[in-house]
């Protein structure tokens, strides 16, 4: 098969999304899910520079515009999962995810 | 003093007027019930008066003064006065009587706790028998009839804690209902026959031509008249009322009350109520039966059942032993006589008897009172005797009030009315008994009178009491006073040489020529009835209360049966007491098994369809919910299991349907 430069593109960012999905739904540590969460994200934003990057026309900059507004999401997105973390700490003095059943119906 | 009949209606609500003074009188307030009961009945003795001067002008009219009481419908219902000699007469001596009676009263009543209730109950009686005698309309007439019995009912039982007086009350009240029930139904008939009940109403009234002539032609059942049937029915009120036979039962039951209530009611007024009701509707108890097919005349039964009357209560009266049931039987005798007077034609001989009767019967009675008061309440002539030294005063009126009841000739007004009743029953042509009847009376009469007075005045003191009497006082020994003078007085205004009450009751009657023959067998009579009694009782006294009476020496079942009343209660009682009594255990197992039986088998059968109600409610509905409600929970439950709490389980369902979506869209080509 013919793998051009973009496939590898989209194989790499499929495989660190895969992995950071694989961490999010593994980990026992909330932080460390929350960096699954990111990786997921990263992945996301490497498949947008991959299609503007062999894309027929790289001059104009809508894929980078994609890509910052998404960087800038996560970004809020992890103060947000961040400051969930600490109420989570506050409730049960410690981080461990697999503890935090209080919603269990 | 000139007196339309308009203000009549003043002689009965004066009484009325104190009665109801004395019924919100509390119980200390002695002098106002007594002294509104004697104002108001010496006020309506002056109006009395006033009526019989109006009368005394013109004796043959009819003064009425109608007025509607109210609108039934269309048809009026109207109420109204009669003023006439009849009325007049009565009035004045139901208002003297009376008066003289309260007088007593204060005396005899002094040491009762309930002495103004007693005078309230007199004022109500004197209103109800002033109204009765005024009415001219047969409504207002049957009103005052039972207020009267009613007023007789309340002063019967005034001692209501003694059991034997409150069943008097009782046995008076039932037995005249049952008269009563009679005057209703011919008060009923009278008014669908002839569309009116006054009696006098510019010629529409009942005892008017036009009316009368009404009833004669037609018939009802038997073949009797209408005019007959109906004083037939009209009768029967008076028997119930004025002790005849059969309904005497009650009179002597009835001398529990008081002695002035039996003075008043049971000798003077009430019992005459009857008397004055027949003679008030002679004309229609006197109509022609000639178009009858059965020519009954109602006064024919008048005649019979008052002789039967008279002679039935003499016969008693020789063998009782308490001085007021002597004095009753005595009354049931001369209500008999009246009866008799006014059955053979004569309502103007009975009207004076009447009259007569009244004045020594009251005389008799409060006698007796005075007696019973001396004595503390020892009412057995057997315990008495010698009262005549100490109460002087007291035998000297009862000796004449027992000598006017005897018929003791030419001073004495009972001989005259007396003889005036046989006069008329000499000349009926239907038969001789009640004359024999009232001769045979006549005898008995002189002689249980003489005997009551023997054995209570004359002899010695037969008990302590006895030996103890004194004289009563001065308010109680005055009215006797005046009413012995009465008694002799009276016998001035109808003797047959000087007729002037017949001519003036009845101014259209032609003069009755005396009969001289009659007169003197009445006389040898008398004579013969009072010879015996002194000759048994006065000369050789009674030694002691339990000495035999020397009538019962000589037939002692026939003097048992006279003294036990000759049976006629245990009769009554045996006979409709029973059949009540029967009835009514019948009425009462209806009530309990059957109708009740009816009533508690629907109950249970709302009671089972409440409970088969409930069960499909309970556990059809409620479970089949209940059911339902544990299913859906249980679903419930099932489906939270999938709600772990944790978010990373929430998360490996979204990866997990991400996936298969994903493969989803590849496998089948992107939509």
């Amino acid at each position: 098969m013919n793998l051009s430069p973009l496939h590898f593109c989209l194989l790499f960012s499929s495989g660190l999304f895969c992995i950071g999905l694989i961490g999010a739904l593994s980990r026992r540590n909330a932080i460390l899910v929350l960096l699954g969460i990111e990786l997921m994200l990263n992945a996301a934003n490497l498949n947008f520079i991959a299609f503007w990057r062999f894309s027929p026309n790289p001059e104009n900059g809508h894929g980078i515009l994609f890509v910052v507004f998404s960087i800038a999401v996560a970004a809020a997105e992890a103060a947000v999962g961040l400051a969930l973390v600490i109420s989570i700490y506050r409730h049960q003095k410690n981080i461990r995810l697999p503890e935090a059943t209080r919603l269990k119906g | 003093m000139r007196l339309s009949a308009q203000f009549l209606w003043l002689i009965p609500a004066l009484p009325l007027l104190a009665a109801g003074i004395g019924a919100f009188t509390p119980r200390g307030g002695r002098a106002l019930a007594a002294g509104a009961a004697i104002t108001a009945m010496a006020l309506a003795f002056l109006v009395a008066c006033a009526a019989f001067l109006a009368a005394l002008r013109d004796p043959t009219a009819h003064l009425v003064y109608n007025f509607t009481w109210f609108d039934v419908g269309t048809s009026p219902l109207r109420l109204g006065w009669l003023l006439n000699p009849l009325t007049a007469v009565m009035c004045v001596m139901v208002t003297f009587v009376g008066l003289l009676i309260f007088i007593f009263s204060l005396g005899y009543l002094h040491a009762d706790p309930n002495f103004t209730r007693f005078f309230c109950f007199l004022s109500l009686f004197a209103a109800a028998m002033l109204g009765l005698l005024v009415a001219n309309s047969l409504l207002l007439l049957f009103i005052c009839w039972e207020l009267v019995g009613l007023a007789s009912y309340l002063l019967i039982g005034f001692w209501f804690h003694k059991p034997a007086a409150a069943a008097a009350a009782k046995k008076a009240f039932i037995t005249t209902r049952i008269g009563d029930l009679g005057l209703l139904l011919g008060i009923l008939w009278l008014y669908d026959a002839t569309g009116s009940l006054l009696f006098f109403d510019g010629g529409n009234g009942v005892l008017e031509a036009k009316a009368l002539a009404s009833l004669i032609t037609q018939t009802t059942v038997g073949g009797l008249a209408v005019s007959t049937a109906i004083g037939l029915l009209i009768f029967c009120g008076a028997i119930g009322k004025s002790g005849q036979f059969p309904l005497h039962v009650w009179l002597p039951d009835a001398m529990e009350g008081p002695t002035p209530v039996s003075a008043l009611i049971h000798a003077a007024t009430m019992v005459a109520a009857g008397v004055f009701l027949i003679a008030r509707v002679f004309p229609l108890m006197a109509a022609d039966q000639g178009l009858a097919t059965v020519p009954l005349h109602a006064l024919t039964v008048v005649a019979f059942i008052g002789a039967l009357t008279a002679l039935l209560g003499a016969v008693i009266a020789i063998a009782q032993n308490d001085i007021k049931r002597v004095l009753a039987f005595s009354t049931v005798s001369q209500l008999g006589y009246m009866m008799l007077a006014l059955g053979v034609g004569s309502w103007v001989a009975a009207i004076f008897h009447l009259l007569t009767h009244a004045f020594f019967k009251a005389l008799l009675f409060l006698g007796a009172g005075s007696v019973i008061h001396a004595a503390h309440h020892e009412q057995d002539i057997r315990n008495l005797g010698g009262l005549r030294g100490p109460l002087r005063l007291t035998f000297a009126t009862f000796a004449i009030g027992t000598m006017a009841l005897a018929g003791v000739p030419f001073v004495f007004s009972g001989f005259w009315s007396k003889e005036s009743i046989l006069h008329a029953a000499h000349a009926w042509h239907v038969s001789m008994l009640p004359l024999a009847a009232g001769l045979i009376a006549v005898v008995l009469t002189a002689f249980y009178m003489t005997r009551l007075v023997a054995e209570t005045f004359f002899g010695h003191a037969r008990s302590p009491v006895a030996a103890a009497a004194h004289e009563s006082p001065r308010r109680m020994t005055t009215p006797l006073m005046i009413l012995a003078g009465g008694t002799i007085a009276l016998s001035f205004i109808g003797t047959p040489y000087w007729p002037w009450l017949q001519h003036f009751l009845d101014p259209t009657a032609h003069a009755d020529p005396s009969d001289l023959q009659l007169m003197i067998l009445s006389i040898v009579l008398v004579a013969l009835g009072s010879g015996t009694g002194w000759a048994l009782y006065a000369r050789h006294p009674r030694p002691r209360p339990t000495a035999a009476d020397p009538l019962a020496r000589l037939a002692p079942p026939i003097i048992t049966a006279l003294a036990a009343r000759l049976h006629f209660d245990e009769f009554y009682h045996a006979t409709f007491g029973q059949f009540s009594h029967g009835f009514a255990r019948f009425a009462d197992g209806l009530d309990r098994f059957i109708w009740d039986g009816a009533i508690r088998f629907l109950a249970r059968l709302s009671e089972f369809a409440g409970s088969v109600n409930r069960d499909v409610d309970e556990n059809a509905l409620n479970g089949g919910f209940d059911a339902a409600s544990e299913n859906l929970r249980a679903g419930g439950k099932t489906y939270a299991q999938a709600q772990t709490g944790q978010v990373q389980g929430y998360l490996r369902f979204v990866a997990v349907g991400f996936v298969l979506l994903a493969l989803a869209a590849l496998l089948g080509g992107f939509r």
